[in-house]
């Protein structure tokens, strides 16, 4: 039952390429519109500061609802079941951190990004710098999970298999196409449109992949006369596991027979990885710099609200496609096309639409699921791109470089270069990476967010004694120690799904995520840091306090 | 000055010095406790009972697996669970906030910005 290769013909490719081209051509407008506002500093790193509740509760959801989690979820569902949900809970969860700790304060007490809040009361050059140093490493971590992913989605999203031509390409030049295509739409936007031009484009996608979705749980819910418990017997059944399906443990936490010592690091790994997830969205510098897109931080506030009933909404859409395609497509048609699952949520698409309304309305369905796949992933990298060159500008090359002194000009021009910089870069990166397995990527740059990035934020904003030197050792503890252990880690070498393959071993740690040992590390190298050094400064942690609390003196909306 | 700040325009000039002034201020500290009595109650039981949840995902998946009704069980009301948690919790800082943190905060900023009112 190949479903996608067999119907994939001429028309469905055909409809699919249309609709995606059409979206694109709507948010090149967009952009193109926005590049009009786009002068000042604060227009190009924080789009003026003049968007409303929804509107950044929109745009943080199309930031955060990444192909992965999209594709990546539903696929996981559908092949392992419940295990899946299990990821969506801590990318959920993990909001609450940022709503209750992080976004009304970080708001207050910054400007462009998040090393404005961890450089306020220490030495500017060195702060910023390691700040510039982890953003750049998490963003590009991130981007190059989700461009190398994008290269074989396009192939999979048109259709094409390996050995078969669309256009005059084959599946590799299309996969290579994919990420050329993803690469120069995302720097496009960035570069041209600011995060004024990229905030709509980001509204604009997030309608339509949330829109698609629940088009398609509507029809999957209609055939199951919207009994979920129905859906869920016939996915466990579908399955072949019976009701191990519907709990936890087929693919994180596994239990291995007779294997007591590598249960326990498999079960260890499964709470590494929930950890970083829960800890590690409010270190992501390209959320964190979405607070400093709205008037103040009561709006910030609401925003996070709307992008919790967005988010939320959307993982329980996902339950429901996951176990759909479990049940309508089935394991083996959806290992047939990817064996990662992702193209499950596609096949479910067309199945389904077909199913009620022919081949031409199956044709449909899925064109609309595959371009809401592409707005989910061009939303996810240009945020990315914006967050990675205005480190880059405002950071490193301004307060770094510059010592404070560079021009708006100078600053936004340099800030436009760096989005081209890392366009290629990615671009570069993700073709050299396209047939490595770079899933564990995602799960490291939520590791380093949150072992880098959130303890030496927490205790910048909390802790009156913190300075200089503990933010360093935060900083560069955090991130070396989450790398190195993924280094050494079972993803990179020891068995034959590790990146070097088979024959290589180097691996001593026994865990696949490095978050249960790095953020512990992170955090007490930032506290024997701080302690080591006489350095404190009580009236500046007094200003920032008062500032971060009461909001006087934060910076305000640009004027029209 | 007006008492109403306006939202546009550059941000009003205020220095290190009044700033760090309210630090110590009755009313400052007051506001720090009305923040500090909602978000540290809500991280430590938000954080206990996600933990609680990952732990029993990975140890206790018998009870996991106990079916309530149909073909739902324990695992899926629990993960539910967490949303509804998420959802709650969001939607009842919101409203602390609003009723007793953000007038308070307001009248420090604008006390800060403009001046006491005499």
């Amino acid at each position: 039952m190949e479903l996608l290769a067999q119907s994939t013909d001429g028309s469905t490719r055909n409809l699919t390429l249309f609709l995606v081209v059409l979206m694109t051509l709507v948010t090149v407008f967009i952009t193109v519109w926005g590049h009009r506002y786009t002068r000042t500093t604060t227009d190009f790193h924080s789009g003026g500061r003049n968007f409303s509740a929804w509107q950044n509760g929109f745009a943080i959801a199309s930031d955060y609802m990444s192909a992965a989690s999209f594709l990546g979820i539903a696929g996981t569902i559908a092949l392992y079941g419940y295990d899946g949900f299990l990821y969506s809970i801590g990318f959920l969860v993990a909001w609450l951190v940022a709503l209750l700790l992080v976004a009304e304060l970080l708001r207050n007490s910054g400007r462009f990004t998040v090393a404005d809040v961890l450089s306020y009361r220490m030495r500017q050059r060195p702060v910023r710098t390691a700040t510039a140093v982890s953003t750049l490493s998490v963003s590009t971590f991130y981007l190059l999970a989700q461009m190398v992913g994008t290269g074989a989605l396009i192939a999979l999203l048109l259709g094409i298999q390996e050995g078969d031509t669309f256009m005059g390409m084959d599946a590799d030049t299309a996969k290579i196409a994919g990420i050329v295509f993803v690469g120069l739409i995302m720097t496009f936007y960035v570069a041209f449109g600011g995060m004024k031009g990229n905030t709509w484009v980001q509204i604009f996608q997030a309608v339509i992949l949330v829109g698609g979705a629940a088009l398609l749980v509507f029809f999957v819910l209609m055939k199951y006369n919207f009994n979920i418990s129905e859906l869920l017997g016939q996915a466990a059944t579908a399955s072949g596991h019976g009701t191990a399906f519907l709990e936890p443990g087929q693919t994180y936490g596994v239990e291995v027979e007779n294997d007591a010592v590598q249960t326990m690091w498999n079960k260890l790994s499964f709470l590494s990885l929930g950890l970083a997830l829960v800890l590690g969205t409010a270190g992501l510098p390209h959320i964190l710099i979405r607070f400093y897109t709205v008037p103040d931080a009561k709006t910030a506030r609401r925003s996070i609200n709307w992008a919790i009933g967005l988010i939320g909404s959307f993982y329980l859409m996902t339950l429901i496609l996951g176990f759909g395609a479990a049940a309508i497509v089935g394991y083996d048609a959806i290992v047939s096309q990817n064996a990662a699952g992702n193209t499950a949520a596609p096949q479910l698409a067309q199945t389904v639409g077909t199913d009620f309304g022919g081949s031409i309305f199956g044709a449909v369905l899925l064109a609309i699921i595959a371009s809401a796949a592409m707005a989910a992933i061009l939303s996810t990298v240009s945020g990315l791109v914006i967050a990675a060159s205005s480190s880059f500008a405002h950071d490193l090359y301004n307060n770094v470089i510059k010592r404070g002194k560079a021009t708006e000009q100078q600053e936004v021009k340099v800030a436009k270069l760096a989005s081209m910089g890392v366009g290629f870069v990615a671009i570069v990166l993700a073709i050299f990476a396209q047939n490595l397995n770079v899933a564990f990527l995602v799960g490291l740059a939520f590791a380093v967010a949150a072992s880098a990035n959130l303890p030496t934020l927490l205790l910048s904003l909390f802790w009156k004694r913190f300075n200089t030197n503990g933010a360093l050792w935060g900083i560069y503890g955090g991130l070396v120690s989450a790398l190195a252990l993924v280094v050494f880690s079972p993803t990179f070498s020891g068995n034959a799904s590790s990146l070097f393959g088979e024959g290589v071993d180097f691996a001593w740690f026994p865990l696949t995520n490095p978050a249960l040992v790095s953020i512990p590390f992170g955090l007490v190298c930032a506290i024997v840091g701080t302690l080591s050094s006489s350095e404190s400064n009580p009236s500046r942690f007094a200003s920032m306090q008062v500032r971060a609390l009461t909001g006087a003196g934060a910076e305000r909306a640009a004027k029209h | 000055m007006a008492s109403t700040p306006t939202r546009d325009g550059p941000p009003p000039e205020v220095t290190e010095e009044q700033l760090a002034a309210m630090h110590d201020d009755p009313r400052f500290i007051d506001l720090k406790r009305r923040l500090f009595r909602f978000i540290v109650p809500a991280t430590v039981g938000f954080l206990a009972w996600y933990l609680l949840y990952v732990l029993l995902s990975a140890y206790a998946r018998d009870f996991m697996g106990i079916v309530l009704f149909g073909h739902i069980n324990v695992a899926l009301v629990l993960g539910l669970g967490q949303f509804v948690s998420t959802f709650g919790i969001a939607w009842a800082y919101s409203r602390y906030a609003s009723r007793h943190y953000d007038a308070h905060a307001d009248e420090l900023h604008d006390e800060i910005v403009h001046g006491r009112e005499d």
